[in-house]
């Protein structure tokens, strides 16, 4: 530690030039903390600790083929399955487009298997009870200053009602939190009563989105998605079941490959920044030859004079790395309400573990070679100017 | 009065390519404890690169170099270095100060490399700075100091731990006149009344005359010895 100020003082000794790699080391850094808390968001919906006890049941063709009700009865009947319940995507827009958030109508007993969401028991009574009526997450009444007896227009995109109208009213009989402040982002939805849904829509009546089980034995979800798909094997309507995560996985995956798009972007970002980063700290050793002479004269050793140079790398690199995540810390909670699901509500221990590792990792790379240059030079050479 | 230093038959064979260079040809040379040499000699006569192997900067090819007794001709880099940092101060003609660094800061470089605590560092610089006549300018950078001033906190820096030899490359070539007589005047008190062996390389005889003896050396003999006062 006393030898900091050496190190910094050698950092800052061309104050320009070292402004300008920080700041790119902090945008390359930035752009790091934003895009890994995207990989965490998508990574995260495949791997929710939440719905490890459910499986989702679909058709093998595409998740927005619907199937007939009448499989309900003969999925209760599989062993291994504790109670069942079904969905459909609605796809209504509040307003304006823009307002994007998902909407499904789902089946009476639908917030019994999502114990991940609490709802006071007046209100689910409620839910239960009014034809017309839907529950929201907190964070989307929050969002629009929805309160309870609130009437929610939606416009339907897909299902307009028997009488040709698209305009679906709602009633706000309550409002549901995730019980775990990490699964915020599950909570802006908006769900509304199956019953009315398929009783007022032109078309479609009787058929089913997709069908949610709740397992007596988690291990044993593998058996009972064959016993289900196994029902309607070589009918017209085939089955796909997986479990909730699985199905998330394959449901991002449709979009892209998150992680590898991450990598990539961020493979040519840190590249460009270890050849910038690394002429810095050569043009800055070759200056500073002669005060390195002048350290190892004075008593430094080559290893003290090879972790000088190392330090200096490596802080350079901390210096700018540190702010450009910690900004990304800042940034990715206030964007997260903004763009639903697409970012966690910060910037995770692993995405600043990750980081920290590939601070030292660079700043250790592009330091190693100006430092061995640093420990090997002869002092009578390098006082006489050779 | 004991040697200090002893050399004895040291040469120095320079490599350049296949070619090899001897700089300097079987010196003997003895610099009693408490003198104060003065190294003169043509240019390319080798003073600098006797000056740097008696301050354990480089190893001789040949023979064999003492310092308090001890042998540093055949030590390694790492052991070296050690030994520069607790027995030899050095004095540059272009001062190598590290600009960043305040004068103050400069000074305790050294003592870094000691067991010495925070405050003992800055006490003991500021006792060096003190002795160099520049207690007031501990918070200048180099930049910010005369010449002359930027090699009296050179010499400071030399003697914050205290090494009894002080090697000197042509301190004042660099100097006007009166800062230079204002570091010999020092280097002089330092001789004087704080016991420091001093070689000294110069081109100037005016300079040469602050010390109590003058070497000689051409093509890499020492060619004879004069005496002062
Ligand atoms: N590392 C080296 N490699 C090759 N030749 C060297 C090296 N160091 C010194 N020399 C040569 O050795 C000779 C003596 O050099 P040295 O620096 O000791 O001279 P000097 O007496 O100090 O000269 P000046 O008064 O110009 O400083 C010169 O011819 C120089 O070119
Ligand atoms: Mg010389």
């Amino acid at each position: 530690m006393k030898y900091l100020h050496l190190v910094w003082a050698a950092l800052f000794r061309r104050k320009t030039r070292t402004l300008f790699t920080i700041a790119s080391v902090l945008a390359a850094f930035l752009l790091f903390g934003l895009l890994d808390s995207v990989r965490n968001a998508f990574s995260d919906a495949g791997n929710s600790v939440a719905g490890v006890d459910r499986m989702i049941t679909m058709s093998k063709i595409s998740f927005t083929v619907s199937q007939p009700q009448s499989l309900l009865a003969r999925i209760e009947a599989v062993p291994g399955v504790k109670e069942v319940a079904y969905a459909n995507w609605f796809g209504g827009i509040y307003q304006d487009p823009k307002n994007f958030f998902p909407n499904e109508a789902v089946s009476p007993n639908f917030m019994d298997l999502f114990s991940e969401y609490a709802i006071p028991p007046d209100q689910l009574a409620a839910f239960k009870n009014t034809r017309t009526g839907c529950i929201v997450g907190a964070s989307l009444a929050k969002k629009f200053g929805w309160k309870i007896g609130d009437k929610i227009p939606l416009q339907a995109t897909i299902f307009p009602q028997k009488d040709g109208s698209n305009t679906w009213t709602f009633d706000l009989v309550g409002i549901f939190h995730a019980r775990d402040p990490k699964e915020k982002n599950k909570e802006p939805i908006l769900f509304f009563n199956w019953k009315y849904f398929d009783e007022a829509r032109q078309f479609g009546n009787g058929r089913i989105g997709w069908y949610i089980e709740k397992l007596s034995d988690p291990n044993q979800a593998d058996q009972v998605a064959k016993a289900i798909d196994a029902i309607s094997a070589n009918s017209d309507h085939e089955t796909k079941t997986e479990s909730e995560n699985a199905f998330n996985r394959s449901f991002v995956s449709q979009f892209a490959d998150i992680g590898l798009i991450v990598g990539g972007i961020m493979s040519a970002v840190f590249f460009t920044l270890i050849l910038l980063t690394g002429n810095t700290m050569a043009q800055a050793v070759r200056e500073r030859i002669p005060e390195l002479a002048v350290l190892k004269t004075i008593g430094f050793s080559n290893r003290g004079v090879l972790g000088l140079v190392l330090a200096e790398s490596v802080l350079l690199i901390l210096l700018g790395g540190l702010i450009g995540i910690g900004l990304a810390a800042v940034i990715v909670p206030a964007m997260s309400s903004k763009v639903q699901g697409l970012l966690p509500d910060g910037v995770r221990w692993n995405t600043w573990a990750l980081g920290v590792a590939l601070m030292f990792g660079i700043g250790l790379l592009i330091g190693w070679l100006p430092a061995l240059r640093g420990m090997r030079l002869k002092i009578v050479d390098a006082l006489a100017g050779r | 009065m004991s040697n200090l230093v002893e050399i004895r038959n040291v040469s120095k064979v320079y490599e350049r390519g296949k070619q090899k260079v001897e700089v300097l040809h079987h010196v003997d040379l003895g610099i009693a404890q408490g003198d104060f040499v003065a190294l003169m000699g043509p240019s390319g006569s080798g003073k600098t690169t006797l000056l740097n192997l008696i301050g354990g900067l480089d190893s001789p090819s040949d023979g064999s170099i003492a310092v308090g007794g001890a042998r540093i001709d055949n030590l390694g880099q790492g052991a070296l270095a050690k030994w520069r940092a607790a027995n030899v101060g050095f004095v540059f003609q272009f001062y190598n100060l590290l600009p960043m660094l305040s004068a103050q800061k400069n000074v305790e470089l050294p003592l870094l490399l000691t067991k010495l605590s925070a405050a003992q560092r800055k006490k003991n610089a500021s006792v060096a700075l003190q002795l160099v006549g520049l207690a007031d300018r501990a918070t200048h950078k180099p930049t910010e100091l005369s010449g002359g001033q930027q090699q009296r906190v050179a010499i400071a820096r030399a003697i914050v731990s205290d090494p009894s030899l002080l090697v000197c490359d042509e301190p004042t070539g660099d100097l006007d006149r009166q800062s230079a007589e204002d570091v010999l005047a020092l280097l002089q008190t330092l001789n004087r009344e704080h016991g420091k062996t001093i070689v000294m390389v110069t081109h100037d005889p005016k300079a040469a005359e602050y010390a109590r003896q003058t070497l000689h050396l051409d093509k890499g003999t020492l060619v004879e010895q004069a005496t002062h006062a």
